[in-house]
């Protein structure tokens, strides 16, 4: 997956962890911070963190999602018992917020509750990364929405395979920083390097700011690359990757499937987009299974779309039976009100070494399996598939179709890939 | 080779690690593609050396295996590409050591799951050094007619059906390994097929990008159109609609974005690859296709008429005489590998080998038929996975029972029976544990343990020819026989064996019918009137009792026998007593006990003055 958000809680605790180590000892972050969840003892939280209960406290919803205070989130300067009220107040339920990329609605789960700090300057601090290059923004306007001051940001380019030793820091500063600038510098440069052996993809501070001499982050968003995890397991500890905010809560047979995706070295994926939907792919290939939704959409159907998902990396029989049989399950729990047929596409491309008749094996002992069903559901089923042994896959699917009496219409190679699914919506116009 | 080719027809190539099937699918294409010599130089296998034995045609050829990149390189310095399918944990480490090496200039990473940061590092320093790296996350590519990276290209009738043994017109380059035969294919259907085809991988930087590619085809004259399968994520196709507005392409490009299906999809869903999520407008597949039209590129409407953008560009190509003929040649007959040919059941063949206790090929291997995680969660036990693997049966609890009791019981003798003192005397001289108790167990035969399978022969052989215990000690008289398992050293009538005592008893209790212990008791009334000590003793007991349990459980007499000659009853001793041996060769390596020599004082030695001279004989 690669690059994946994580909760502040977890950004501010690697970046106290680290933090000494990686500035020599210059910086020191304490990072007062608890996370709430809706399982969370409160009380418990108190006892182990007695600083809750003697200062003043900032809480905040801590779901990957930003414009917290212009949301109405931001909880700033209250007591424990407040904070608690406040929090209870909000858990489990459903909000709609409004950010940059518009209207978003979700349930409220995960609340950062930190130590309030008293503060003047506000610093924008962020470091994205680039196929060639790091990039650090800076500006002494933090705090706000960034893009609203985006002239007040410079910013400094770290060539991949250079060091920021070999930098200027200090010199891509602003003058206004005044006698902050080497502190600052330091600062960005102990950073930086903890971006880079840590893996993060995304480190945004807005704002940071000076307690006396401290530097405190105030707000920050942090991505990782979760590729790293292997390198990285010791270094973040316990992480996790929440799925963004707004995300349907998972089903039952999303989730199982996800447990046979983890069961194995091959991959099983599967996202329920409307369980009413008609046309259901049941799709080999990460490539192939995004084109077959795609001309699905593309055709005007989008709203027909049942489900995005793929089987591939040679998955065992069992797990194709598992997988398919979850699909199944799903199209034919109910019929179309209307009584229109459904269609089940059996998807892919040419397999480069995927063995075709071996993964159609677990396919059709779940249609074996499902042949009333799809019959009462009127489901028609459109196969095209190429690869190692096809022609075996191919033969087999056609037999299926002949022996359960199902309409199963069965193509290799030689028909263009996503034809099956024109056939199957024109014929759906009829 | 220009700089814009990455391989040709005498390209040698490295393969990182143990890929024996993918170094055959490149041979087969090359010979295939009719190519002078095979395009693998090498293995490199940090495991081990040596060489894989693949197919040229139909001879056997053998191909090198080395340790180490530096070896390898050293010994094919005309090798300059390397296939690398390292892990993703040591894809970035063996790539960059093969990218500072002098002579390989390409590296195909095929491992999904290398960290951004390394991918980065790696693509700039290639860059830096005029070097080519492609993927991670990839299936690699291929030259038509030249040189195959590792599976790209599947099987062999692929390669037949779409020509991929012969070059095209078309450069092909796609996000997407997994759809890069596909793409191949389209090509085929729709034009004289690809000249070259490049997937660069799922990663949100592959360490080359479809425009780095692009841009090779331009230069190349051979190629005359260009296809590209491009991916929702990142903004890399903007830099192509980019390079065709300012003239850096000017071939007819037809290309695609796949991931128009995202808007229709809940929050973000991440689909199979790492760089294929939008999260923002510009990445969407809809804003790239519309960037990429409006540059000039040929956008299809939906990937489902990609392949006639493919021949409408081709066909016009044709037109204005573009395109030259492409010459068909006639590639030679591959034999079928076995294993596919089975796969498809073209053969059979009789083996020559075969099992019925238990087979290891399932996810969870099985002792006759019962998965090991049934055996251990039902409480087999060793008696019970005994009855599996000998018996092949699933035996009942008290025949378990029986079986584990009796392994209780010969577990060991002490030290001065000769296979325990044999195992001593090994360990002693300083052998290991294997070689201490095979010399014990080389002792049990007929004097030694033997007696088991002995007593169960002879009361067998008294009670089926319907003889009284008289007649039957009588019999064996006559015949000089000992009769085996009867009399003891120590016990006797007064002083019975506790050990005999607890198996008559648990017998009693649990076996439906005991016939031969019933008859071996009162052979043993006989024999111990004449002496108190000739007794049933315990190898005698467990050998009635085996005979016993085995017609409990539904053996005939002639299957008993039978059972008997293979060594069934021995075998329960061999295996209990081995645990004494075992226990003995610890006992003396813990205490560090010196070579073992036997005492003068305890040698008879009475050697003649001189041997009895043998004269010669006239003949």
């Amino acid at each position: 997956m690669a690059e994946r958000g994580i909760r502040e809680y977890d950004a501010k605790r690697l970046i106290a962890k680290a933090l000494p180590e990686f500035s020599d000892g210059k910086f020191r972050y304490d990072a007062k911070c608890v996370l709430i969840g809706p399982e969370t003892d409160m009380d418990k939280v108190a006892e182990e963190n007695p600083w809750l209960k003697t200062e003043k406290l900032v809480a905040k919803p801590d779901q990957l999602f930003g414009k917290r205070g212009k949301n109405n989130l931001l909880y700033v300067n209250k007591t424990w018992d407040e904070v608690k009220k406040w929090i209870r107040e909000r858990m489990n339920k459903e909000v709609t917020i409004i950010q940059t990329t518009g209207k978003t609605t979700g349930i409220l789960t995960h609340f950062l509750v930190e130590k309030f700090v008293p503060h003047d300057e506000e610093y924008y601090l962020a470091i994205t990364t680039h196929r060639e290059k790091d990039t650090i923004h800076f500006s002494t306007k933090g705090g706000v929405d960034i893009e609203e001051v985006w002239d007040t940001v410079v910013t400094l380019d770290i060539p991949i395979l250079s060091n920021i030793e070999e930098v200027d820091v200090e010199g891509f500063l602003p003058e206004e920083l005044g006698d902050k600038k080497k502190k600052v510098a330091e600062f960005i440069t102990s950073i930086y390097r903890i971006l880079v052996d840590y893996h993060f993809t995304y480190l945004e501070f807005n704002p940071f700011t000076f307690v006396g001499d401290e530097i405190v982050p105030l707000d920050t968003v942090a991505k990782l690359d979760d590729y790293a995890s292997y390198q990285c397991a010791e270094k973040w500890g316990k992480i996790e990757f929440p799925s963004s905010f707004g995300m349907p809560p998972k089903t039952e047979e999303e989730k199982y499937v996800e447990e046979l995706d983890e069961r194995t070295g091959a991959s099983l994926k599967l996202t329920l987009l409307n369980p009413k939907g008609r046309v259901w792919n049941l799709v080999a290939g990460g490539g192939a299974s995004v084109i077959y939704a795609d001309t699905v959409v593309d055709l005007g159907y989008g709203d027909e779309l049942a489900n995005y998902g793929e089987y591939s990396g040679n998955p065992t029989t069992e797990l194709t039976y598992e997988y398919t049989k979850t699909i199944l399950k799903l199209m034919t729990k109910e019929k179309d009100p209307q009584g229109r047929p459904k269609y089940l596409i059996i998807g892919g491309g040419i397999a480069n070494f995927t063995d075709v008749a071996k993964t159609f094996t677990g396919i059709i002992q779940a249609i074996e399996e499902y042949a009333d069903k799809l019959k009462e559901t009127n489901v028609k089923i459109y196969v095209r598939r190429g690869g190692p042994n096809y022609k075996e896959g191919l033969r087999k699917m056609k037999e299926l179709g002949e022996r359960l009496g199902l309409p199963i219409e069965v193509y290799g190679p030689e028909t263009h890939m996503t034809k099956i699914v024109s056939m199957a919506l024109s014929e759906k116009k009829r | 080779m220009e700089d814009y080719e990455l391989f040709n027809r005498k390209t040698k190539a490295f393969i990182f690690g143990t890929q024996q099937r993918a170094g055959q699918r490149m041979l087969d294409f090359d010979y295939l593609s009719q190519r002078e010599t095979p395009s693998v130089a090498g293995f490199i296998t940090p495991t081990g050396e040596g060489y894989y034995h693949l197919f040229w045609g139909t001879k056997e050829i053998r191909v090198p295996r080395y340790r180490s990149i530096e070896e390898a390189v050293k010994a094919h310095p005309d090798a300059d590409v390397m296939i690398n399918f390292a892990s993703e944990r040591s894809s970035a480490e063996t790539t960059m050591e093969a990218l500072e090496t002098e002579t390989i200039r390409t590296v195909v990473m095929i491992a999904e799951g290398v960290p951004q940061r390394d991918t980065r590092k790696i693509a700039a320093f290639a860059k830096k050094n005029n070097k080519w790296v492609i993927g991670p996350a990839t299936v690699g590519g291929i030259k038509a007619g030249a040189f195959k990276i590792g599976n790209a290209g599947g099987t062999i009738e692929n390669i037949k059906e779409l020509k991929l043994y012969r070059p095209g017109s078309v450069g092909f380059v796609s996000v997407s390994g997994g759809m890069s035969n596909e793409g191949y294919n389209i090509c085929h259907l729709n034009s004289d097929g690809i000249y070259e085809g490049i997937a660069v991988g799922g990663d949100v930087y592959p360490a080359t990008t479809l425009l780095d590619h692009l841009l090779r085809y331009e230069k190349n004259p051979k190629i005359k159109m260009m296809v590209c399968l491009g991916e929702v994520g990142g903004t890399d196709e903007y830099e192509i609609a980019k390079a065709v507005k300012n003239g850096e392409i000017t071939k007819p490009l037809v290309m695609w974005v796949t991931g128009t299906c995202a808007k229709v999809l809940p929050g973000q869903v991440q689909f199979g690859h790492a760089g294929a999520k939008a999260d923002r407008e510009e990445a969407t597949a809809q804003a790239k296709n519309k960037a990429l039209r409006e540059a000039g590129v040929i956008v299809p409407n939906s990937f489902d008429d990609f392949g006639e953008k493919i021949r409408e560009t081709f066909e016009k190509l044709k037109a204005e005489g573009k395109i030259e003929p492409v010459v068909e040649p006639t590639p030679p007959n591959i034999p079928m590998d076995y294993s596919a040919a089975v796969a498809q059941g073209l053969v059979r063949r009789p083996t020559h080998f075969i099992s019925t206790i238990c087979d290891e090929r399932g996810e969870l291997h099985n002792y006759c038929g019962v998965p090991i995680d049934e055996v251990i969660k039902k409480g087999y036990g060793i008696g019970g996975v005994i009855g599996l693997l000998w018996f092949k049966k699933d035996l009942p609890k008290y025949a378990r029972e029986f079986i584990e009791l009796v392994l209780q019981i010969v577990a060991d003798h002490g030290p001065a029976v000769s296979g325990a003192h044999n195992t001593i005397v090994t360990a002693r001289a300083g052998k290991g544990l294997i070689e201490s108790i095979i010399s014990g167990i080389v002792t049990i035969g007929p004097r030694f343990g033997g007696a088991v399978n002995g007593a169960a022969e002879h009361f067998t052989w008294g009670l089926e020819n319907n003889m009284s215990p008289r007649e039957f000690v009588d019999a064996m008289k006559a015949k000089n026989v000992r009769i085996q398992g009867i009399g003891h050293r120590i016990h006797s009538v007064e002083n019975p064996d506790a050990r005999v005592q607890i198996m008559i008893e648990f017998a009693r209790k649990h076996f439906p019918k005991t016939p031969l212990l019933d008859y071996a008791l009162a052979v043993e009334k006989v024999t111990t009137m004449k002496k108190s000590s000739l007794i049933l003793n315990v190898d005698g007991c467990i050998g009635v009792l085996c005979v016993d349990l085995l017609k409990n459980l539904g053996y005939s007499d002639k299957e008993i026998k039978e059972m008997i000659k293979m060594g069934f009853f021995n075998a329960l001793f061999i295996l209990g007593r081995t645990i004494g041996f075992m226990g003995h060769y610890f006992d003396q390596k813990r205490l560090k006990t010196p070579l073992y020599r036997h005492p003068w004082d305890d040698i008879l030695y009475d050697v003649p003055e001189k041997p009895d001279k043998v004269e010669n004989v006239e003949k």
